[in-house]
């Protein structure tokens, strides 16, 4: 195991973060307030609560994992495209390192920010609404578990991407839309029931759903369900990564 | 000497369906400087990128050291650093982070004094807070052999390492990668500069159109390549060249003014004192001789040209 090669491009990759950081931070924490701000008090004051919790602090969960969803994939997606369009994706290529050790380096970093990133906007959302926190232990595991499969997604959108547009296009059209309607804003309880059963295929329901009972205790599927799929999601990531790799598909010529 | 890299038929069909390599056979020895000259499109590009770990082969093996390149690509490429043809680099990071980046890439353990030494070498270490950006081509260029310098290799690729530079960066470029073979450090350069090959290389391999045409010592090669012209300057001007003079091949030129007789200096024999008595004979004075020999650009030129 080359642990200096892994080392060096989790620094490399975390040094991107801190050098960014400003920016990194005040967008993810402004948009929150102003999701607290629309939905919390405009729209979650004509809401009455929700098994007991409040709109505004049942919103958070989502709110936390929809950052957690897009920021893991842009990390992980441009680390590694980026080095591809300039070309210096040469030395990694020529470097004694195994496919494993590199995923782990840029995967390992991307979801190391997008956790930072995370635990920024739990503690914006305190200061807006009171939260519970049931089980701590459960909830850093939902945390890092949806951080880490969704930057294998995006380090897999990052190598098949030709350009910036196909870079930007999956979060945009798929993911976005997966978390509004995967119940981050609402418990699908709330939907008609064909759409209730529409919505247990989106993978994200799952994830919120398991996130949001860390919190309250509440959920739309059991805990197990959301874990076990999230363990699935987190293996066809890696599945898909491991043949890219083995096949040099898009990597190499 | 012993041979450190031995690449054996060695082929490469891009996805396209261009062949960039057709069964490449090339030994390169410990501690020397080779030179792989070819026209652009010759494969040379490709069969360092191979040897590197860039680009997979699509037949044939390479040994490093008697390390297979696929099997055992951890011995391999820790040996060997490659400093690419285009200047491709970070933009953000500083000097200092990327070249110590490459070191921890290459799995060496961090090492500040070797990276001081390193940009100290090349001339970086002024700018080694600098961002890559703010550097100038031949700046970058050098950062990208002070990256390759970084863990240490036995072996150093240098891909047209004096395209496009200024003359005196390119004389820079020679006098460094001489102080690195003195350091033991084996290297192979590609180039289309031709003076560049007879500067620097102990051997000279030509690569044309996928295919080694020869691999020769360049002192060797231009012994035995090389053809010696000799000039007589003639003291009047004459209309052609007597017969009696036919079996030597003369070239009259300069509007009868020169006559140009091209020898093989490998043979004992190089007929010169015969011509000169003939001449003479013929009644045909010179005021001047002088010889020239054929340059490496000559023969490359004669070994890359179309069959007619």
């Amino acid at each position: 195991m080359n642990v200096h090669a892994i080392k060096a491009i989790y620094l490399f990759e975390m040094a991107r973060t801190w050098r960014t950081l400003f920016q990194s931070v005040v967008s993810p924490v402004i948009s929150t307030s102003l999701y607290f701000v629309v939905f919390g008090s405009a729209i979650g004051s004509r809401i009455t609560d929700i098994e007991g919790v409040g709109y505004g602090s049942f919103i958070v969960p989502g709110l936390i994992m929809l950052t957690l969803m897009t920021q893991s994939i842009s990390n992980a997606s441009f680390g590694i495209y980026f080095p591809k369009f300039i070309g210096s994706i040469f030395e990694l290529l020529s470097a004694p390192v195994s496919s494993f050790e590199i995923v782990l380096g840029y995967v390992g970093a991307a979801a190391t920010k997008s956790i930072i990133l995370g635990l920024i906007i739990l503690a914006t959302a305190s200061l807006f609404v009171p939260l519970q926190f049931a089980h701590p232990a459960w909830m850093f595991l939902f945390l890092v578990l949806t951080a880490l499969t969704f930057s294998l997604f995006g380090f897999i959108i990052g190598i098949l991407a030709k350009n910036f547009e196909q870079l930007q296009i999956i979060p945009l059209l798929i993911v976005t839309p997966l978390v509004f309607l995967g119940g981050s804003f609402y418990s699908i309880d709330m939907l008609p029931p064909f759409w209730q059963n529409v919505t247990l295929f989106n993978p994200v329901v799952y994830l919120i759903s398991g996130f949001r009972w860390s919190f309250y205790e509440i959920s739309d599927v059991s805990v197990e369900v959301s874990l076990a799929m999230i363990t699935v999601f987190l293996a066809m990531c890696m599945t898909t990564v491991w043949w890219i790799f083995k096949t040099g598909y898009k990597v190499k010529k | 000497m012993r041979s450190l890299i031995s690449i054996n038929n060695l082929s490469k069909t891009y996805a396209s369906g261009f062949k960039a390599l057709k069964g490449v056979n090339l030994d390169i020895r410990q501690g020397e400087i080779l030179a792989l000259l070819g026209p652009n499109g010759a494969g040379k590009t490709t069969l360092i990128s191979i040897v590197c770990g860039i680009v997979n082969p699509s037949q044939g093996s390479v040994t490093v050291d008697g390390h297979d390149i696929v099997s055992d690509y951890r011995l391999t490429r820790a040996m060997i650093g490659l400093v690419p043809q285009e200047l491709t680099t970070e933009a953000f990071e500083t000097v200092w982070d990327t070249v110590t980046f490459s070191r921890g890439l290459f799995g060496k353990k961090a090492d500040p004094a070797h990276i001081e030494k390193v940009l100290g070498d090349l001339s970086l270490w002024d700018k080694r807070d600098s961002q890559i950006m703010e550097l100038s081509g031949g700046m970058k260029r050098r950062l990208l052999i002070a990256k390759a310098l970084s863990h240490e290799p036995r072996i150093l690729f240098l891909d047209e390492p004096t395209a496009g530079v200024d003359v005196e960066l390119r004389k820079d470029m020679w006098r460094l990668i001489r102080d690195l073979r003195h350091s033991g450090v084996t290297i192979i350069l590609t180039t289309h500069y031709i003076d560049e090959a007879e500067e620097i290389a102990d051997r000279v391999g030509v690569i044309n159109k996928g295919e080694i045409i020869l691999v020769e010592e360049k002192a060797e090669l231009m012994r035995k390549m090389g053809r010696k012209r000799l000039t007589l300057e003639l003291l009047e001007k004459i209309s052609s060249v007597p017969s009696k003079l036919q079996p030597y091949n003369l070239d009259l030129v300069a509007d009868g003014g020169q006559l140009i007789y091209t020898y093989d200096t490998q043979t004992d024999r190089t007929g010169i004192t015969s011509l000169l008595g003939e001449l003479h004979a013929a009644g045909i004075r010179f005021r001047d001789l002088s010889t020239t020999q054929s340059s490496l650009e000559e023969i490359f030129v004669d070994l890359v040209r179309e069959p007619e």
